[in-house]
């Protein structure tokens, strides 16, 4: 498994090296420049800038420059709309994005999780009707609804709790509840599904004519093959989920990194935006090598992949 | 099996789905939600044509309640909403069906192959996968805009000149389809990656299980073993999430309309009315509700389908 894992790892590099790649050569050929919209700028000083930047330079020697200096310094250049390392601005709004999405993972995951099993379990009972309706309206009702109707209806109630804003720890709940409300649904229309593939099995049926508990049924028997769905998805949801939302930032002021990524690319700031790009595939590629490890783990048969 | 029967000749195995579509028909809640869907495609794609257009303001009559002639009343630049729902209707489902049916297709051949295959060709198969992930997303959309507003400008010209139609409305039409196309295909390129991380789990464990060793053992070719063997075995979450992905697809239009990169105004999308309603949510709620509720009602019949279906289609059930 050491031998997997390294050799995914050594695989993950050469994603993240082909990834950048596609996409300095995709954001390069947008139109316009991080310089396009600043009117004020007579066109010497906007030379200067265009050169300060190496903005003037042909696209691949510009990337060859990028590669030269990512690799050889670690750097991940200065952002010439925002006038700052891209490595700082990033480190400056980790923290929050990361925070943010373990929380509306963890709520996805206990609101999410448990229902899908039990609406897999009481199949076409109201039990299962009544979940599965919550979590289609999970996935219809999206987070530019769901946060002014958390704001309106419990931030402005509640007294311990701000419209906006990320200064105590009591400001994640909003904001995670609405960024986790989607991914819920979805992990408990998939955990129903994967469930109710393994409840249909001959060896469930075994375990219930051997007389078992029926909890033990569902936790040693059926969990770990009814969730194989679920983690798959997970991988992917994960590295999304504190990659930061920009809609959920704006709503609640969250100093995140999704607005980075949508600013970097009305901006046309290349290297903030491709700095945010390696963040998100390595994120990609490290969760989604934990999701395959914790597959394998859970089913047997998996285990020749690793 | 119907092997139980006397004669030989007549004792041919149902295929999957044969006793699919026949354990479909038994599921009322399916067959009643098919019938919905079937009623709101043709209320968004032949009702429309017959309404007022949507986009038509007129700002006198601004808030109007239901009334004979706009039946579910206007909205804030007093444009008739059951026309802008219904319009809204056909790019929201041609976005959310179409995307879906690529990325039904792509997502389970491409998982399949790759966990079928197995060693270097499946390694490469889902780094690639890893690298889409990680795509600028929006970067895509605003470059295949760009080549699509080019290109449309000439189609518009060609079609005009060569037909002889009336310039205006074979210009709206054409900027409607053009303001749907660049989306379409940047979310169908991409919207398939998590399904095909899904049947690619799903396959990895039914290539080890004995009836997959049987067809092999048959000398039956890959292509067939996927297709008639592991595929139809895997389709069950597979259909499961892909109900998911048709709201999904929708809402994620919304989203990128609410970064001005999605459908431009005065075109509406289902996502778009529950967008801009939810700005008059506490003055004007209908105007949330309303499109809110054809929007739900589809997802739900959508969500019925899906699951009949994919009871319909396990293997395992009894066949009654």
């Amino acid at each position: 498994m050491l031998r997997f894992i390294f050799q995914r790892l050594l695989q993950g590099l050469l994603v993240l090296f082909v990834l950048l790649t596609i996409s300095f050569f995709l954001i390069s050929a947008l139109p316009g420049d991080a310089f396009v919209k600043e009117k004020k700028m007579s066109e010497e000083a906007l030379q200067e800038q265009r050169a300060r930047f190496g903005l003037d330079r042909p696209v691949p020697l510009q990337y060859a420059m990028y590669l030269k200096r990512l690799i050889v310094n670690q750097d991940l250049g200065i952002s010439p709309k925002k006038n700052r390392e891209v490595s700082y601005i990033l480190k400056q709004s980790f923290p929050p994005s990361v925070i943010l999405g373990l929380n509306a993972l963890f709520i996805a995951c206990v609101i999410g999780i448990p229902l899908g099993v039990f609406s897999a379990v009481k199949k076409n009972t109201w039990f299962d009707y009544f979940s599965m309706g919550f979590a289609m309206i999970g996935i219809c009702v999206a987070a530019f609804i769901v946060g002014p109707l958390l704001q309106t209806f419990i931030a402005m109630k509640v007294p311990a709790l701000k419209v906006a804003g990320w200064e105590t720890p009591l400001d994640i709940l909003l904001p995670a509840l609405t960024l986790g409300l989607a991914p819920a649904a979805y992990l408990a229309r998939l955990t129903r599904g994967g469930m109710l593939e393994i409840l249909n099995q001959d060896y469930v049926r075994t375990a219930y004519a051997k007389g078992l508990p029926f909890l033990t049924i569902i936790r040693r028997h059926t969990l770990r093959g009814g969730l194989l769905p679920t983690v798959a998805f997970l991988g992917p949801a994960f590295a999304g989920l504190i990659s930061g939302s920009f809609v959920v930032e704006t709503i609640f002021q969250v100093p995140g990194m999704g607005r980075h990524f949508i600013n970097g690319t009305v901006d046309r700031d290349i290297f903030l935006l491709l700095g945010c790009v390696l963040y998100y595939g390595f994120l990609i590629v490290i969760l989604n090598l934990v999701s395959d490890i914790i597959q394998a783990l859970m089913n047997p048969r998996l285990r020749d992949s690793l | 099996m119907t092997s139980s029967e006397p004669q030989p000749e007549f004792a041919r195995g149902t295929s999957l789905w044969m006793d699919a579509w026949h354990r479909l028909r038994q599921n009322k809640v399916a067959v009643g939600s098919g019938i919905f869907l079937i009623l709101m495609l043709l209320l968004c794609f032949v009702a429309a044509w017959f309404m007022a257009d949507p986009n038509i303001q007129n700002l006198d009559n601004k808030f109007s309640s239901s009334s004979g002639a706009h039946w579910l009343g206007t909205d804030q630049m007093g444009r008739d909403l059951l026309s802008r729902i219904l319009y809204g209707g056909q790019l929201s489902l041609v976005v959310g069906l179409t995307a879906t049916a690529v990325a039904f297709c792509i997502g389970i051949l491409y998982g399949a192959v790759s966990g079928y295959t197995g060693g270097r060709i499946d390694a490469t198969m889902m780094r690639l996968v890893d690298v889409l992930y990680a795509i600028p997303f929006l970067v895509l959309i605003i470059l295949l805009q760009q080549l699509f507003d080019a290109k449309a400008g000439e189609a518009s010209a060609w079609i005009i000149e060569k037909l002889n139609i009336e310039k205006q409305t074979t210009q709206k039409t054409i900027r409607r389809i053009s303001n749907v196309v660049p989306l379409l295909v940047a979310i169908s390129a991409l919207g398939w990656l998590t399904l095909a991380r899904i049947t690619r789990a799903q396959v990895l464990s039914m290539k080890q299980q004995e009836f997959t060793q049987a067809a092999r053992s048959l000398g039956l070719s890959p292509m067939r073993i996927l297709l008639r063997h592991i595929i139809p075995n895997t389709l069950g979450p597979s259909i499961v999430y892909v109900t998911l992905t048709v709201p999904g697809f929708i809402m994620y239009e919304a989203t990128l309309s609410f970064l001005g990169l999605g459908i431009k105004a005065p075109n509406s999308s289902w996502g778009v009315l529950i967008k801009d309603g939810a700005n008059f949510m506490e003055t004007q709620p209908m105007l949330l509700i309303l499109p809110g509720l054809f929007f739900t009602s589809t997802l739900f019949a959508f969500n019925f389908l899906g699951d009949g279906l994919r009871d319909a289609l396990d293997p395992k059930a009894a066949k009654d």
